[in-house]
């Protein structure tokens, strides 16, 4: 499943929902998991002299020093830049969406695809730990769509992507849209490649999210306030919310929406028509 | 529990090194993670066990460096150390800055045999 993750092997299962919303799962063997776990543990063959090294090694411990230098997450991040030149070279813009679940990523993705489609054209990548009730969701409006079951994994990464969008391939001029685990916290440190990251907080939600899951406002560059025709009925303080994600991303563009009622959603479109321009 | 991820990240790493190195075990493993790069690193200690039995590292020393936050102010210059990543500039309390220290991630040497 993951370049980083330690899942176990049958649970990064890629499924496809075809245009007709039919689930036609091509179960992939995924190599996302077949990294062969048995290669680390036998590079016995050598020679057969564990204990005899065992005796000479103790107290004087010399070693080697192998300095690396070397980033932790460096192979997702090189992934996640090869995703970014494909996207690039195709004139594709492609967003990562993260948020607590039930802020409502997958209804305004859904508005979103229903009022644009007509002029642009979707694809989309689910990101869930179990089910392909949101990719259903989705294939509903006929438009491509993956689901991503990361089974244990709290978290999408770029190697995850990168298989998924080959898959999917996505015409020129398009946009994908990652909707990722709903999850505050994993994701933000996982760059997927995506040229947008846009965190979504419902109003239903505290004030002060953007300070108690700092790194995820940190590192997104857009911010949709969900669900913005329930505040008549909510003691929710907007200002205090946009103060606290402007402490934490003083950059962070904000749009105020309601995926029910429709409000505030035109001008998140016209970003959307911008940045395909672009 | 992106920890789990990153302790299997790291000893993915250094089982390459250990390959290439043509080594026989690792002793010890030196990281730097950052007060500010978003890893507990008591999640990691507590899930590093169950990541690396039956790796190269199942008894490697591990020995965990971890700076502290430091910015430069984006309007006056200011160096100020950061406790959270949303701390304001203590001088003008811009909250516009330049993160110098704190994100570090990395592996920065094995000691191998």
């Amino acid at each position: 499943m993951c370049v980083t993750c330690g899942c176990s092997s049958d649970e990064g299962t890629v499924k496809f929902i075809g245009r007709n919303g039919k689930s036609s799962h091509h179960t992939h063997a995924h190599h996302f998991h077949t990294h062969d776990h048995g290669k680390h543990h036998h590079d016995h063959d050598k020679d057969h002299d564990h204990f005899h090294d065992h005796n000479h090694d103790h107290n004087h411990v010399h070693g080697r020093e192998i300095n690396l230098e070397k980033e932790i997450l460096l192979k997702n991040d090189l992934l996640a830049e090869r995703n970014r030149g494909y996207f690039d070279a195709k004139n594709i813009f492609a967003i990562n969406m993260v948020s607590s679940p039930g802020s409502g990523k997958t209804s305004i993705l859904e508005r979103t695809i229903a009022d644009l489609k007509n002029e642009i054209s979707f694809s989309v990548i689910e990101g869930d730990q179990q089910t392909t009730n949101d990719a259903d969701r989705i294939a509903a409006h006929n438009i491509p769509v993956l689901q991503i079951n990361t089974g244990k994994g709290c978290h999408l990464d770029s190697e995850m992507i990168s298989t998924a969008v080959k898959e999917l391939a996505p015409k020129d001029g398009s946009i994908v849209v990652i909707e990722n685990v709903g999850n505050l916290v994993c994701p933000s440190m996982f760059d997927l490649g995506e040229n947008k990251r846009v965190v979504i907080i419902s109003v239903t939600e505290g004030e002060d999210k953007p300070i108690k899951y700092p790194d995820m406002f940190y590192g997104s560059q857009i911010c949709l306030i969900n669900k913005i025709d329930l505040l008549p009925y909510l003691k929710f303080d907007v200002e205090k919310l946009k103060n606290y994600a402007r402490t934490v991303n003083p950059t962070i563009e904000i749009f105020e929406v309601s995926a029910t009622s429709g409000e505030g959603m035109d001008k998140w479109y016209s970003f959307l028509r911008s940045s395909l321009i672009k | 529990m992106h920890e789990l991820s990153i302790a299997t990240s790291i000893i993915k790493s250094a089982e390459v090194e250990l390959i290439e190195n043509k080594a026989e075990s690792i002793k010890e493993i030196f990281l730097e993670i950052g007060k500010l790069s978003g890893v507990e690193i008591a999640s990691l200690t507590f899930v590093w066990e169950l990541a690396a039995k039956g790796t190269a590292l199942e008894n490697s020393k591990v020995n965990i460096h971890e700076p502290e936050g430091f910015a430069r102010c984006g309007e006056c210059s200011t160096e100020y150390h950061l406790e959270k990543i949303f701390d304001v500039c203590p001088n003008c309390k811009s909250p516009f800055k330049e993160i110098l220290k704190g994100k570090e991630l990395k592996i920065i040497k094995l000691i191998i045999d």
